[in-house]
């Protein structure tokens, strides 16, 4: 109960870490983001976006620490403003439409590489020093050593564009209005696959490195020598014995992997088009939305915070040596 | 050399070591054993070769590329041949010279970053390890905080907030890229600290400084050199994904803003994969490279990872389970010579 007390209290630090570097970002660079946009948009900013600007800013003359308390109650109950290039829709609404997809495109490529790859790791350590063994994990370090956007340019290039089996862009065909039918889902899914695909092949290589390692030690121990003496059944070892307390340690790396393939993600959704929330962002840095971008930026960081915390939770429940300190 | 006071294979290690120093001719075998352990190592030496060419190919660019790769040279999606080894740009530049000039960026970018990175992780993780207590306390959570924010949102907004260079990337990758090997370099602090050579510096009066760059750090130098390396990967990665964003100055020729050109000028829509395929393989290959040197540099210096090895050829012999005793057991006796 105490390592949970202290995780949750971790994360709210965290949180309020990444609130306060919001806040502070705008107002320490050098230069100052309003007459950027002010010279960018070259007046055609209407009275009241330049409205919705300043409250973003906090360019009320008030002192700093007002500014700071008066953002983070705004924050606290959700406001972060109004976007500036989809003006009027406030930065919320703008979120909402983005965080669906890729919640789609990060669960999907997430858990399908986890599993997979834990499962070729769990194999491949059982047959260590085999073809497979020799084979894969080098194979898998080389295809993770390309970046993310580049395997997606490529899919979308020799699968896209040359064999014409998979749409090119945006998450579901421009002819379709959403709604459950089959037609939907099924254009949803086809649209799916290229950008998951390029994830996939990118991350699918640690989980293999990392169980294969954990499962190599795992397998050192003298339980598993006595579960083979005992003439259970190689799967069942491999399994019930071996996997179950390999797959613990690579839970924790979950966690920190779910940054960085987001990070990943980001930049095949724009590849593709696709509308998420990286999509969205880098729309929005390049339109000098700064509302918006400072809005996804939080969205982004506390769902990895959200995310950890479950990770921990779950954590706690698989491993009785947690709960009892 | 590493401490493994109570790994067995590891003292019958340093014991091995120990003996050939009386000899001059052999002292140079001790001192540089592990470079000699690095040539022989297939994985190494695939890493150390390709890394070799990609630094010769961006030291010596301006020989190397025949074109000035801000220039047009041709009609633009020009397909490789004799003239364009590489084809040309959709604005009609020469892909192989900004394929060579974009070493000399994404590598100074890399290596910079790697350096800094490193630079910063040795102060603030070894410092937390070192002292303890509060300090240890404050700098941890630290850490773990940068850890957690997930980077490449960050990087985008702070790349919109700044002016856009190559130092400005650098700066930004190292403020947010310390945090990992800070905590790798906390941990093994943390386990040396309670070692008896730092105790016996600590009576003999030796200051903090001393004992922590002249004492702990040179027992930790293959930790720092693979986190440098891990640091490279990630600042190559990193420059070349937000430069295909466009959020750094795109005049720069990098293989990260090559890509975004090509993306730019539709090069794929019209089957321009030559654009592309160049800088991305050299992304990876690079990555690749300094990858692979880890991994030998992990095999070559952990003692545990070496004796897999060996338990593996065991597993061709005889295909059953070994307990960890026959793998102490069987280096014993392999070293014994």
């Amino acid at each position: 109960m105490r390592y949970v007390l202290r995780r949750i209290g971790f994360y709210c630090v965290a949180a309020w870490a990444s609130l306060t570097l919001n806040f502070l970002m705008p107002r320490l660079m050098p230069g100052d983001p309003a007459s950027t946009i002010f010279a960018r948009y070259r007046g055609q900013l209407r009275p009241e976006q330049l409205e919705a600007m300043k409250e973003a800013f906090g360019f009320n003359d008030a002192p700093l620490i007002e500014q700071y308390f008066g953002y983070l109650s705004h924050a606290v109950r959700g406001d972060f403003g109004i976007s500036i290039s989809a003006f009027p829709s406030p930065v919320t609404t703008v979120i909402g439409s983005g965080l669906i997809w890729t919640l789609l495109i990060g669960i999907t490529a997430l858990v399908i590489s986890f599993v997979l790859g834990s499962m070729l790791g769990i194999i491949s350590a059982w047959k260590r020093g085999s073809k497979l063994d020799n084979i894969f994990p080098p194979l898998l370090i080389f295809l993770g050593s390309f970046p993310f956007f580049w395997l997606a340019m490529v899919a979308l290039y020799v699968l896209g564009f040359k064999a014409g089996w998979f749409p090119l862009r945006h998450a579901y065909s421009d002819r379709l209005t959403p709604a459950f039918t089959w037609p939907f889902i099924s254009s949803v899914i086809s649209h799916l696959i290229l950008p998951a695909l390029s994830i996939i092949l990118v991350s699918i290589g640690g989980w293999v490195l990392g169980m294969r390692n954990t499962m190599i030690n795992v397998l050192g121990e003298d339980y598993i020598t006595l579960a083979s003496a005992k003439g259970l059944s190689t799967r069942r070892v491999m399994f019930h014995y071996a996997a179950r307390n390999a797959l613990l340690p690579n839970m924790t790396a979950f966690g920190m992997a779910l940054g960085f393939v987001l990070g990943g993600q980001i930049i095949v959704e724009t590849v593709f088009s696709y509308p998420g929330l990286g999509y969205l962002l880098i729309r929005a840095v390049s339109n000098l939305d700064y509302p918006l971008m400072q809005g996804i930026f939080l969205m982004i960081t506390l769902a990895v915070l959200g995310a950890n915390l479950i990770v921990d939770l779950l954590y706690v429940r698989l491993d009785p040596r947690v709960r009892g300190s | 050399m590493q401490e493994h006071a109570n790994d067995p294979a590891a003292l019958v290690l340093s014991e091995d070591k120990a003996k050939p120093t009386s000899q001059p001719a052999s002292a140079f075998a001790a001192r540089f054993g592990w470079l000699i352990a690095i040539l022989r190592n297939p994985k190494a030496l695939i890493g150390l070769v390709i890394m070799v060419v990609f630094v010769f190919t961006a030291a010596f660019a301006p020989v190397i590329a025949r074109h000035d790769p801000n220039k047009f040279v041709g009609r633009p999606h020009q397909a490789p041949s004799a003239k364009h080894w590489f084809g040309t740009t959709g604005q009609g530049k020469d892909v192989f010279s900004q394929t060579v000039w974009g070493a000399r960026t994404s590598l100074m970018v890399g290596f910079g970053t790697g350096l800094l990175v490193t630079l910063l992780g040795i102060i603030m993780g070894m410092t937390a390890g070192y002292f303890g207590g509060w300090i240890d306390d404050v700098l941890s959570l630290l850490t773990n905080v940068v850890l957690i924010i997930p980077g490449t949102p960050l990087l985008a907004i702070m790349a919109a907030f700044l002016a856009p260079g190559k130092f400005t990337i650098i700066l930004v990758l190292s403020v947010i890229g310390w945090a990992w090997p800070a905590r790798v370099l906390r941990s093994q602090t943390l386990s040396l600290r309670t070692k008896d050579f730092v105790a016996s510096s600590i009576v003999s009066g030796e200051g903090h400084f001393n004992i922590i760059f002249r004492e702990i750090l040179p027992n930790m130098t293959s930790l720092i050199v693979s986190g440098m390396f891990g640091s490279i990967i990630y600042a190559i990665g990193a420059e070349t994904g937000l430069s295909f964003l466009g959020l750094t100055n795109i005049s720069d020729v990098t293989w990260g803003s090559n890509l975004y050109w090509a993306q730019n000028n539709a090069g794929l829509l019209v089957g321009a994969w030559w654009t592309i395929v160049p800088s991305g393989l050299c992304v990876a290959l690079i990555a690749f490279a300094l990858a692979m040197i880890n991994y030998a540099m992990d095999e070559i210096t952990n003692p545990r990872l070496r004796a897999e090895k060996e338990l593996s050829n065991v597993f061709k012999q005889r295909s059953t389970l070994a307990t960890p005793v026959v793998r102490a057991a069987k280096r014993g006796v392999a070293d014994g010579r």
